[in-house]
């Protein structure tokens, strides 16, 4: 009988601390599943994740936390459902697939965590435009990624499973360059 | 020499710096160049074609003159400005362009040559004979003339970028910047303030005023101290704004400073990409040389630069000055230089009406017409009414005016307008959507004009973006108007300098004219002027003053050249930063990579994926060794082999199918749930974009698979084929690549490994060739696929990526059991060789189905993208080049891919061409190499004979045409 260990993509690489910056996995191994409503179904769909799991289909660029089930925006016509495992009548309207392994999930936080972000992203990501529970795909060092507002002082930030060691040389780096210049 | 009074030095802290290998002392608040002139050192540079002594010109970004070398060895800086370097502890700076040193200077030979190395020169000259050109000439000119060398290693300095965003971006902090800053930060606009200079002021820190009843410094500080205290302003000093670009983004260097550079982890410079709503140029001007004979020699400057050094920095060049001006700025310069305790000379205003109550020698309506000196300046010429009188000065400060720094404002295309008033150029109105001038970048030149200018336009900024205006009081001032008389160059017989830095002369330019070259980009071509690092800031204006007078056209008929971003020198590093090193490119992983790494195999990269190229094992010296034993290996035993690196896209809904049916030439609705089909998707145009397997996982549930390299080229076109041609289908697709790990197992004992591993039976019957389901390993769910890339009974055998490493180890350890191990590409390249299994170096982007004898593979039932495209008759016609397999049959055995193929007794010439070999590789099961390749008409040439020619290295080597499929035809090991 084999009996496969999982790993996460940075096993035991993080926390990495840099002055007031933290950069951690979030390794909590949780189901995520893309939700793709089909043409015309996304109401549909937002109703019975409402009734199924209490969250509804969020709209562009947010994120809908949960206690257990959280959704996330993910691009056109797409979101995460993160934290369950999705109700299956959900696949009469939506197309869904289970990503739980393919994004390294990465929390950002700390006093600077913004200009070390300024480093690696072209967006705006000022409080005032990019609030709270705000998300965006956008490019991370070169790298296709989620970043979505946690709170004033973290970000969570996804990025594909095999960059997970780019990723985070390249978030210690300007985490490095911003802690120096003090 | 330094004078007594406090400046803006910290003279608390001392600085000990070293310049040409000698140490000298500064203090704290001094630039490099301020400290040089402290120390009595007048020639820091030798000219760039006569090698003419130079001496630091100006106070600003603008120096022509006082370039050197940063440090020595890798990431020594070359053409820094030395009025742009910050004195620190322990700088080294060396000067350039000279040999053996900058005081005695061999190539100043050229000096002597002068009259024969005018404008033109070189391309009147060094016509014949031609190939002398590249060999002979060039390389000594390059050697004779140019400024500083960067050193062949490469820079471990860091350097980085950033983004930042704002409602109002502040261009340069002088009294206009600041005010309109204050103005639109009060107001609630988020504000960045970008100062170049190391503190924010600009001529308020340089000149003697009184703004709100104290120093203008003090003011200065004043208001940077409130701005700084603001949560919605971002006061940025050292920071050029260097670019105006599309959608209101600015570049921006900011150097770091000194003590913040040498930190670990820190920074050199950040190149910011700053977008704003809205923009404020408020940079200023740029004061203007006039031309006269001998203008260049060291020790004389601008005039608002000495003020800058004797009011700034408490430095003065020389104890005998001489003043020149056109303005009342040769009278405040007097003036600054007697409240300072130096000796005024002279002061020659070229105003005959000018008055003087300063009680030094006074020279109106003159105008000085040289000067002389062995290395620097000892004397100068004046001419009054006829007469001439030669007095002693060892400095003298010059002004023609000002020009205002509307830079920026022209980086779209924009051309400034000219202002008779001013005798300037200013900027024209709207030329950078979103920007707003002000100040004396605007032309306003008083103090008071410019902190009303800043308010107001401030104001219509934030009117604007509908923002409500804060109340702001406008402080008192000096208002003095700015009185001038046009003087641009001294006529008389010698050289007269325009551009200080590529040596042009006011006889270069008129010279140009005369040549017929007399529109001003093609003066400025002709005689370089405006094109070495300060791009014509100190000379552009007066090049192009003379140009006109010569051609007989006004100054505005004459116009400018382009004004082109950077304002600055940029270095390409900071451009580029975060691209050194592993910043290249990321670096994709698979799960399998730490146990690859471990086995010690050699990687190489494929689409960003790094993949093992042979795994060695113990006694094999030569990559071949271990590639021969994979490929053995997997035909006699089992291999294991990391293929998550393909592609893999996950398509769902009910009209899967037929959206499938839509990209691939074949049929895929058809597929049975089960089963997994080979696929060809061809581009719009009819070519071959890329092939790969489709599997049906359910009645609507497809998972595509496309190769390593064009699984981000597949997706996209997926995006493109849905939203453009079949939005309604209900359709959605997402990418799984990330998601599964998958391994080949290959071989004839992979059956064995795998019904071990999974406990269940996989024979023909329940797992027939191109079967796929689901089963599980334990407790995790996986999927298999009976599918072959080697050409050998093999499997694809897929669990979620965090089982990845663990499911590596396990079939690994499987495999050793029975006699097999992992492969690489290297072996699995052979195999697909012998196979006659295409990559993308067969479809390269110029093959057509028919090309790889896919033809068969293209639906007449049904349309499918590229369809149509791909029956156009060039397409299709048989004397194509047509994929066929290659093996030699002379004495020379080697095969090249990348070689041409010709008919045998056909000379090896581009207009015999047959064709190319795409893929080589030595096959350890025929004993020879074996290649495909694209031979004319190939098919219909199996069996006979060509030759490879490989031009680079002469390798000519005569093969025998043969199908693609050289090893197992039949497929009897493959599909059982």
């Amino acid at each position: 009988m084999v009996k496969l260990e999982p790993t996460t993509p940075l096993q035991g690489a993080t926390p990495v601390e840099v002055g007031t910056m933290v950069v951690q996995e979030v390794g909590d191994l949780r189901p995520v599943t893309s939700i793709a409503p089909y043409p015309g179904r996304q109401k549909a769909v937002s109703d019975l994740l409402k009734k199924a799991h209490g969250i509804t289909f969020p709209k562009p660029n947010m994120f809908l936390p949960g206690k257990e089930a959280s959704c996330l925006w993910f691009g056109r016509d797409m979101a995460l459902l993160i934290g369950v495992v999705p109700d299956p009548a959900l696949a009469r309207e939506a197309a869904l697939t289970d990503q739980s392994d393919a994004w390294a999930v990465l929390s950002l936080r700390g006093d600077g965590i913004e200009a070390a972000l300024a480093r690696l992203c072209p967006i705006d990501t000022r409080l005032k435009q990019f609030p709270i529970n705000s998300t965006a795909r956008t490019e991370v060092a070169h790298m296709m990624s989620s970043l979505t507002r946690m709170s004033e002082t973290e970000f969570q930030l996804m990025i594909f499973r095999a960059f997970a060691r780019t990723a985070l040389h390249e978030i210690t780096d300007a985490m490095e360059g911003v802690a120096a210049r003090g | 020499m330094r004078l007594e009074g406090q400046g803006l030095l910290d003279r608390s802290r001392r600085i000990g710096f070293s310049y040409d290998g000698r140490r000298y002392l500064g203090f704290s608040g001094d630039t490099l160049a301020s400290a040089l002139l402290a120390n009595d050192i007048k020639v820091v540079g030798r000219s760039f074609k006569y090698h003419r002594p130079r001496g630091v010109f100006s106070a600003g970004s603008e120096e022509p003159n006082a370039l050197v070398t940063l440090g020595h060895g890798p990431g020594q800086e070359p053409n820094a400005r030395a009025t742009m370097v910050e004195l620190a502890e322990g700088l080294e700076a060396y000067s350039q362009n000279c040999w053996p040193n900058v005081d005695f200077d061999v190539m100043s030979v050229n000096d002597l040559f002068a009259p024969f190395l005018g404008a033109g020169f070189y391309y009147k000259t060094f016509m014949w004979p031609k190939a002398f050109w590249e060999r002979i000439y060039e390389p000594v000119i390059r050697r004779a003339a140019g400024l500083g060398a960067l050193s062949p290693e490469a820079a471990r300095q860091k350097y980085d970028k950033a983004y930042t965003f704002c409602d109002l971006l502040v261009v340069g902090a002088g009294p206009a910047g600041l005010m309109a800053a204050l103005s639109a930060a009060e107001a609630g606009a988020d504000v960045i303030l970008a100062e170049e200079d190391t503190r924010v002021g600009g001529r308020l820190n340089a000149e003697r005023e009184e703004v709100e009843d104290q120093s203008g410094s003090a003011w200065v500080q004043k208001i940077f101290k409130r701005l700084c205290e603001m949560p919605n302003v971002r006061a940025m000093t050292r920071t050029a704004v260097v670019g105006a670009y599309d959608q209101g983004t600015y570049g921006a260097l900011e150097r770091m400073a000194p003590e913040v550079a040498a930190r670990s982890g820190a920074p050199k410079a950040t190149f910011w990409r700053i977008v704003a709503r809205r923009s404020i140029l408020a940079a200023g001007a740029l004061e203007r040389p006039i031309a006269f004979q001998n203008n260049d020699r060291p020790g004389i400057m601008m005039a608002g630069a000495l003020r800058a050094y004797v009011n700034r920095w408490r430095v003065c060049p020389g104890q005998r000055v001489a003043v020149f001006a056109n303005s009342d700025a040769g009278h405040r310069t007097v003036a600054d230089l007697q409240a300072a305790g130096v000796h005024v000379a002279a002061l020659i205003d070229v105003r005959p009406e000018a008055e003087c109550t300063l009680g030094i020698p006074f020279y109106p309506g003159a105008q000085v017409s040289n000067t002389e000196g062995r290395r620097a300046l000892e004397a100068i010429t004046i001419k009054q009414d006829g007469d001439v009188e030669k007095i002693q000065a060892d400095c003298l400060a010059m002004s023609g005016g000002w020009n205002p720094s509307l830079h920026l404002s022209c980086h779209m295309g924009g051309r400034p307008v000219w202002d008779e008033r001013i005798v300037a150029f200013v900027p024209a109105d709207g030329t950078i959507p979103g920007m707003t001038v002000a100040g004396a970048a605007k032309g306003v030149f008083s103090t008071a004009g410019c902190l009303q200018s800043g308010v107001e336009a401030a104001q219509a900024v934030l009117d604007d973006l509908g923002i409500k205006r804060a109340k702001v009081s406008l402080p008192k001032a000096e208002d003095g108007s700015y009185e001038i008389t046009p003087l641009w160059s001294v006529p008389g017989k010698g050289r007269a300098w325009l551009d200080f830095q590529n040596d042009v002369t006011v006889k270069d330019v008129t010279q140009a004219a005369t040549e017929n070259f007399r529109s001003v980009e093609h003066m400025k071509r002709y005689t370089t002027q405006g094109m070495a690092p300060d791009q014509g800031k100190n000379s552009n204006i007066a090049a192009l003053a003379v140009l006109a007078d010569s051609t007989g056209q006004g100054i505005p008929e004459t116009g400018t050249t382009t004004y082109r971003p950077p304002f600055i020198p940029v270095p390409i590093a900071a451009l580029g930063a975060g691209g050194q090193g592993k910043g290249f490119a990321p670096e994709r992983f698979t799960t399998s990579h730490d146990r690859t790494i471990a086995l010690g195999a050699p990687m190489i990269e494929a689409g960003l994926w790094y993949r093992p190229s042979y795994f060695p094992q113990v006694g094999e010296t030569h990559w071949r060794q271990s590639c021969d034993r994979e490929v053995r290996m997997v035909r006699d035993a089992v291999g294991v082999c990391d293929v998550s690196t393909l592609g893999k896209i996950d398509v769902q809904g009910p009209d899967a199918g037929a959206f499938l049916d839509f990209v691939y030439t074949g049929m895929m609705s058809t597929l049975k749930e089960g089963r997994v089909k080979y696929g060809l998707m061809l581009r719009e145009d009819g070519h071959v974009m890329d092939d790969g397997t489709c599997a049906r996982l359910g009645p609507d549930h497809f998972l595509v698979t496309t190769t390593t390299a064009a699984a981000g080229q597949v997706m996209r076109h997926l995006d493109f084929v849905q939203q453009a041609f079949c939005a309604k289908m209900a359709v959605r697709f997402v990418s799984v690549s990330e998601q599964w790990a998958q391994f080949a197992v290959a071989g004839p004992k992979s059956r064995t490994l795998l019904e071990d591993m999974l406990g269940q039976k996989l024979d023909d019957t329940t797992w027939p060739f191109m079967a796929c389901g689901h089963v599980s390993i334990g407790d995790v769910p996986a999927r298999l696929f009976r599918i072959s890339f080697s050409g050998e009974l093999a499997y694809e055998l897929a669990v979620p990526a965090r089982y990845g490493a663990a499911l590596f180890d396990a079939l690994l350890s499987r495999a050793e059991a029975l006699e097999g191990g992992p492969y690489g590409m290297e072996a699995l390249n052979v195999m697909r060789i012998e196979k006659g299994f295409i990559t993308h170096a067969e479809i390269h982007g110029r093959v057509t189905a028919l090309d790889i004898g896919m033809q068969g593979m293209m639906s007449r039932k049904k349309d499918f993208i590229g369809k149509t495209m791909a029956a156009r008759p060039g397409l299709v016609d048989e004397a194509r080049e047509q994929m066929v397999g290659l093996k030699p049959i002379g004495t020379v055995k080697q095969l090249i891919s990348g070689a041409h193929l010709f008919n045998p007794d056909a000379e090896a010439q581009s207009e015999n061409d047959q064709g190319y070999i795409t893929s080589v590789g030595f096959s350890p099961e025929l004993g020879h190499m074996i290649g495909l390749g694209f031979l004319k008409n190939g098919r219909a040439r199996l069996g006979e004979q060509v030759r490879m020619v490989e031009h680079l290295n002469g390798i000519s080597t005569l093969c025998e045409v043969v199908d693609p499929v050289q090893f197992d035809a039949k497929g009897g090991r493959m599909r059982g």
